[in-house]
């Protein structure tokens, strides 16, 4: 027997037996105990909840919602709601990220002074803190009957009310597709290899391909139109309410302005990183080849850059996606406010706790699996010797 | 013939600023704009923070209301239940000095001098265990404050300061065994890992506090206070084991079979030759960890603590002073950023010093 536990294998292999069957058995210990604390409550377990109907309400939903509908609705409902929050507060943030950034490599000092006290005020105060500050300016706004006005827009306590196109959903959607293939189309006739044509033709191509898309979307618009009303609903008070528009709730537009701001300070941070490691001797090789100012930044200084920052981006782009939990803060119904409601009111824990694990899981794995894919797209391709 | 090479004569001043701001017509628009929204955006802080605010209480909230600019009174009325909590009135200075006990120990930890592995345990053990005492009295003659009556920034810092405590041991375990060349045992920490990385961190502080009872025995559940610390330790620790990871991955694995080959056992060679070099390839990466994990304690307001955020919201939040939340939320944020911002700084001293050592 000693002879055996001297035996490197023979240990190794109790070594992992006894670690991986340690972790296993309180895991599962744990499961059982919960059973058995649930089943007192007179709670079974099992996903057979997940078909009953809830009971109660959301406050914000992209799909219809009611009390009569099931669990795995409303869990559908959540994660719309975190990934609708998370891909509105994402593209605010690049934007301001974008601009700070700029900002701070510029090579005008003032605007550098700028940009690192935008960075520096907000990268240091807590996300959530924000969160709630933004959320109390909202809620501390005149009521709908004394309404700020700006641009066709209301600002009420009880939420922004923003003009919409009045036209039938499928049109929306349809025009929603037309103004990202706008974005898109140009992008990839840039990079299509079919239409290899020296460059000033080649930006002709994409205008047209942008322009081409943006007009299909305008007459799917146009098209898709209600009778009888104009194009534009304006937001306006009638009587003791504000009919017409769309409203955003405080709870969400404080989020998505409290991520836009946050993480902005950070996406700055990261595209001034970027910008840094674009070599000099590339900038100059550029200019003393003739080309413009502008022609530098798009042609080599932005794309160099982009690929130096996507890595990190990906990184900050999955965490200001959880960052979208905080909205239980505020009670803005996203996937984790939705799973915590489940917990309350069906008692469902284990069970709802997985899914929540699992929700995550998935929305982590294909945001790291997007971005992996455009690395690879955007790699530098050609005579390098390490792939 | 010779040439003679004349430096050109130092720019004048206005010359100077031309250079700087309005070398082209681009630049000259970026620098007023820049210029003008510095004016603009300065002017109406001070405006409001100094020259138009009440600084006192003797007004009250009336006083507040009819000025233009900041209410500070506010603070001066109500920084007590914004600093402290609920703690006990009398008490209210053990609150503040396990405050001051908290920031000695950080401000020590920050001296090169402590930094060897039993020092800085040294100085946090006691520190941590000296902050307890203040806290929770009962001994020395202290009049005992249970921990349900901790709030505000005391609390605040208690929740950081435990969470790194636990949570940097752990870091180290993980890490350890992430790298264990037993692929059972690195597989499945590095699952942990992973898993625990993936969610955000209020849903495993809401599950340590709220659904885990329900999985441990009675005798196991213990105070909400330290299932939640358990928890952001956990979280914490999945981060800085990656850390840690990453500064093993610095050390050259010579190192490691020049110890072997001394004959050196594996926590000599662990304790002696890899942690203290991948601690110091780390450091930076730590520091920030420790800045993060800082901000992110203000998390456990949402599973029902009564640390400085909560208290800040209970401050204006009941009876006169409603309308005077900018000034506490801009009370708290500057609390925040003090301690954030000078770690943060300290930081980025420290990886520009490590950095001249290495050239």
């Amino acid at each position: 027997m000693s002879s055996l536990l001297r035996n490197q294998k023979v240990r190794n292999a109790f070594v992992q037996v006894l670690y991986v069957g340690s972790i296993a058995a309180l895991v599962l210990a744990g499961v059982v105990i919960a059973r058995r604390n649930l089943a007192e409550q007179g709670i079974t377990s099992g996903f057979d909840f997940l078909f009953k109907s809830t009971g109660w309400d959301v406050n914000f939903s992209l799909l219809p919602a009611t009390a009569n509908d099931p669990y795995w609705w409303y869990f559908l409902i959540g994660i719309l709601n975190t990934l609708f929050l998370g891909s509105v507060g994402l593209m605010l943030a690049t934007i301001v990220g974008t601009v700070v950034g700029l900002a701070r490599t510029s090579t005008n000092e003032l605007a550098q002074l700028l940009g690192r006290t935008y960075v520096d005020i907000f990268r240091n105060i807590p996300l959530i803190l924000q969160v709630f500050f933004w959320y109390a300016l909202i809620t501390h706004l005149p009521p709908p009957r004394s309404a700020h006005q700006a641009w066709g827009l209301l600002l009420t306590s009880r939420g922004l009310y923003v003009p919409v196109p009045n036209v039938g959903g499928a049109a929306m959607a349809a025009a929603t597709l037309a103004v990202v293939a706008a974005i898109v189309l140009p992008v990839w006739l840039g990079r299509t290899s079919r239409l290899s044509q020296p460059v000033g033709q080649r930006v002709t191509i994409q205008l047209i391909g942008a322009a081409a898309a943006l007009a299909c979307a305008a007459s799917i618009l146009v098209a898709g139109r209600l009778p009888d009303v104009p194009l534009l609903d304006f937001p306006a008070l009638q009587g003791l309410n504000l009919r017409g528009g769309l409203r955003i709730p405080p709870e969400f537009s404080a989020l998505a302005v409290a991520i836009a701001i946050y993480g902005g300070s950070y996406i700055a941070e990261i595209v001034r990183g970027g910008f840094k490691s674009v070599g000099k001797g590339q900038m100059e090789a550029a200019r003393s080849l003739g080309l413009s100012p502008w022609r530098v930044f798009t042609l080599v200084r932005l794309p160099l850059a982009l690929r130096a920052m996507l890595p990190i981006l990906a990184n900050q782009y999955v965490w200001l996606m959880k960052a979208t939990t905080m909205g239980i803060a505020v009670g803005f119904t996203d996937f984790f406010m939705i799973v915590a409601l489940a917990i309350n009111h069906s008692g469902q824990t284990l069970e709802a706790i997985g899914i929540l694990m699992a929700g995550f899981l998935a929305i982590n794995l294909s945001l790291a699996a997007m971005f992996n894919r455009i690395n690879k797209a955007i790699a530098l391709k050609g005579n390098q010797l390490r792939g | 013939m010779e040439m003679v090479i004349v430096a050109p004569p130092a720019p004048g001043k206005i010359e100077d600023l031309r250079r700087r701001f309005f070398a082209t017509p681009l630049q000259a628009l970026l620098s007023l704009v820049s210029l003008a929204i510095l004016v603009f955006l300065g002017w109406k802080l001070l405006n409001w923070a100094i020259f138009s605010a009440v600084f006192t209480t003797s007004g009250g909230p009336e006083a507040c209301q009819a000025a233009s600019g900041a209410c500070w009174s506010v603070i001066a009325a109500r920084w007590r239940i914004i600093l402290f909590g609920l703690y006990p009135f009398e008490e209210q200075w053990r609150s503040a000095l396990a405050c001051v006990t908290v920031v000695v120990m950080t401000v020590l930890s920050c001296i090169p001098a402590f930094w060897t592995g039993r020092r800085i345990a040294l100085v946090w053990g006691a520190g941590a265990a000296l902050y307890y005492v203040l806290m929770k009295g009962g001994v020395l003659g202290l009049a005992h404050v249970g921990e349900e009556a901790w709030g505000g920034l005391a609390l605040t810092l208690f929740i950081f300061v435990t969470t790194c405590l636990i949570g940097f041991p752990l870091a180290i375990c993980l890490a350890l065994l992430r790298r264990s060349e037993l692929p059972w045992i690195s597989r499945t920490t590095g699952l942990i890992i992973d898993g625990v990385r993936s969610l955000p961190l209020i849903s495993i502080l809401f599950t340590f506090a709220i659904v885990l009872p329900f999985a441990l025995p009675q005798w196991l559940a213990g105070d909400k206070l330290y299932r939640v610390i358990l928890g952001s330790a956990l979280f914490f620790s999945a981060y800085q084991a990656e850390i840690v990871r990453g500064g093993m991955q610095g050390v050259p694995s010579g190192q490691e079979e020049a110890a072997m080959a001394l004959g050196m056992n594996y926590w000599q060679r662990i304790g002696r030759i890899l942690l203290p070099q991948a601690m110091r390839n780390a450091l930076p990466a730590t520091i920030n960890q420790f800045v993060i994990s800082f901000k992110e304690t203000s998390l456990v307001v949402i599973v029902g603590f009564f640390e400085i955020l909560a208290s800040g919201n209970a401050a204006y939040g009941t009876g006169e002073w409603r309308f005077a939340y900018i000034e506490v939320y801009a009370f708290i944020a500057m609390i925040y950023f003090v301690f954030v911002f000078s770690l943060s700084r300290y930081g980025a001293y420290l990886e520009r010093r490590m950095s001249v050592g290495e050239r």
